[in-house]
């Protein structure tokens, strides 16, 4: 089993694919469902509080907006773990969606510098790409080391 | 109206850690911030027929929503505009949405950028601004002075009151703050003393500034406002001004403040933001390193000439050197002053104006507005003749006085 991150790390269909495939997803409901069950911490709607843009300096400076720096406490974790990633582009809202595109464009890079195997695909439009599209990711999932069935 | 709808439109608050303390904020002036509720289907529609094609998701929301808010398709009393400093792509959207809600609205709006440092005490002054616009529009329409009143301006650096009797300024006061209440209870007397009524002949008492809640419970104050509305209020009245638009400018002690105004009543404005190179204490500096009274600095100003002297610092103490180093060079005084200035008026202009919708008039209030040199500066770099009224230096004051001119008959 491999640790697979996902983009958009929000979307809950891919999280269910790299499941289903035998491996273990990287994906934001990890994160913030571990955020919401910290006790004690008040802030909505994902309980960070201003210590989390501090965190995020380890992967992005002062100087980048906190909000990057915010969400990279989250994902910045997640991409140092990895194993492998997929990554949809121009994804439909409805299938996932990060807020922030320059936080977008730091995750997709620092993946790529890990230099982990990873699957680019655009979203699918029509039935058929999207009968291409999910046959692409099992064959990528099924491809990584571990024991992705 | 009871509690206030304050719609938020945002891009990062949550990640930042700051969205519990926009909340704070808006509670502790009996407001409630919301974020307007849409479909996916009114993002899409929303944010093309905007025409900004931005990339980041939470932006287009943003753009979405403040469509839906125009439009009256979502009811609110006011709207927040908050996105990450130092974000390139979420300026432009900030700028153009209040530019849009405010043209084609009647909603209050406040827009504002912030760190993780950002805190809901930062953020009060701006809240209370907007519910009090939502809330007490008929109070704002007031135009004239009536009764006799008082009206005390509690600021950073200097404590101003003023007596009012039948739409005419009878009383002034004006010293340095020292102790809050102290400084409050003597400029009282000072402006009583010289409108010649006591204490007790005064039928409404408003306060403002920043020790507003401290010497408005003291003294029993009928109004205790934020010094937004009220300055722009103030200012408008002074300048006979009160109806269409015009633009108030106050640089202050430690904030600044620019308002955009339509009939007396703000729509737009920006406060504080930027560091004490562009303040009023920095001119106090400079005369004081010059060796001049404050109020002498203005025509020293006006002698000089400010291109002689490079100097554009947002730091106080950097701005100093630069200061220290031109004299050392062998600038005049009147060139150092002219371009201390210049340096104050350029980054006004640069971090703030920018945020607000400049119409003429243009209106500069405050004590600052008496420094003839900092006047010209900002005249010359808005390419406007900028109106000072009389009494400016006074006009938090003022405008508690005629508005809480209002509260007589409730007493």
């Amino acid at each position: 089993m491999a640790k697979v991150f996902i983009y958009p790390t929000t979307s809950l269909i891919l999280s269910d694919l790299v499941a289903r495939f035998g491996h273990q997803p990287l994906s934001a409901a990890l994160q913030i469902r571990e955020k919401i069950q910290t006790p004690g911490l008040e802030s909505p709607p994902l309980q960070i509080t201003p210590e989390d843009p501090k965190k995020g300096l380890k992967y992005a400076a002062v100087e980048v907006p906190s909000g990057v720096r915010g969400r990279m406490s989250l994902y910045g974790p997640m991409i140092e773990e990895a194993q492998a990633a997929v990554i949809i582009h121009d994804a439909d809202f409805s299938f996932g969606c990060m807020g922030c595109a320059r936080t977008n464009e730091l995750i997709q890079f620092l993946l790529r510098k890990r230099e982990i195997p990873i699957l680019d695909l655009r979203y699918p439009r029509t039935d058929e790409e999207g009968i291409e599209f999910v046959a692409a990711i099992r064959k990528f999932l099924q491809e990584i080391p571990g024991d992705g069935s | 109206m009871s509690r206030v709808r304050i719609a938020q439109l945002s891009c990062g608050p949550e990640y930042s850690g700051v969205q519990n303390e926009i909340a704070k904020a808006a509670q502790s002036v009996d407001a409630e911030v919301f974020f307007p509720d849409i479909t996916l289907k009114d993002i899409r529609s929303g944010f093309d027929l905007f025409g900004l094609d931005v990339r980041s998701p939470d932006l287009k929301l943003a753009i979405a929503r403040a469509r839906a808010l125009v439009e009256g398709t979502i009811e609110a009393d006011a709207v927040f505009i908050a996105t990450c400093f130092r974000c390139a792509e979420a300026a432009i959207v900030r700028n153009e949405l209040r530019r849009y809600i405010h043209e084609n609205s009647r909603l209050p709006v406040v827009s504002y950028s912030f760190t993780e440092r950002t805190t809901a005490g930062t953020l009060l002054t701006r809240m209370e601004a907007l519910t009090t616009i939502a809330r007490r529009r008929a109070l704002l329409a007031r135009e004239v002075q009536e009764g006799l009143t008082l009206g005390v301006d509690s600021g950073s650096s200097t404590t101003k009151a003023i007596v009012m009797q039948d739409d005419q300024i009878i009383g002034t006061g004006w010293l340095p703050t020292t102790g809050v209440l102290k400084s409050a209870e003597d400029v009282i007397d000072l402006a009583l003393n010289e409108a010649g009524v006591a204490r007790e002949q005064i039928q409404a008492v408003g306060t403002t500034g920043y020790g507003r809640f401290l010497v408005g419970e003291k003294i029993g104050a009928d109004l205790i406002q934020e010094e937004l509305t009220v300055n722009s209020k103030g200012a408008v009245y002074l300048a006979d001004s009160q109806r269409g638009s015009s633009t108030v400018i106050d640089i202050g002690g430690m904030d600044n403040k620019a308002i955009s105004v339509q009939d007396g009543i703000p729509g737009t404005f920006t406060m504080g933001g930027i560091c004490a190179g562009a303040s009023g204490r920095f001119l106090e500096m400079t005369a004081k390193r010059l060796g001049v009274d404050i109020t002498e600095l203005g025509p020293l100003a006006m002698k000089g000439m400010s291109t002689m002297v490079p100097m554009n610092s947002y730091c106080i103490v950097f701005g100093t050197q630069s200061l220290v180093n031109a004299l050392a060079a062998g600038s005049s005084p009147e060139d150092v002053a002219a371009a201390a200035c210049h340096s104050v008026a350029e980054q006004v202009f640069e971090q703030q104006l920018q945020e607000v919708d400049i119409k003429e008039p243009v209106i500069m209030v405050g004590g600052t507005s008496l420094i003839q040199g900092l006047v010209r500066a900002m005249g010359d770099l808005l390419q406007t003749e900028i109106v000072v009224p009389p009494h400016s230096q006074y006009i938090g004051a003022v405008g508690s006085a005629l508005l809480s001119s209002g509260f007589i008959k409730d007493r």
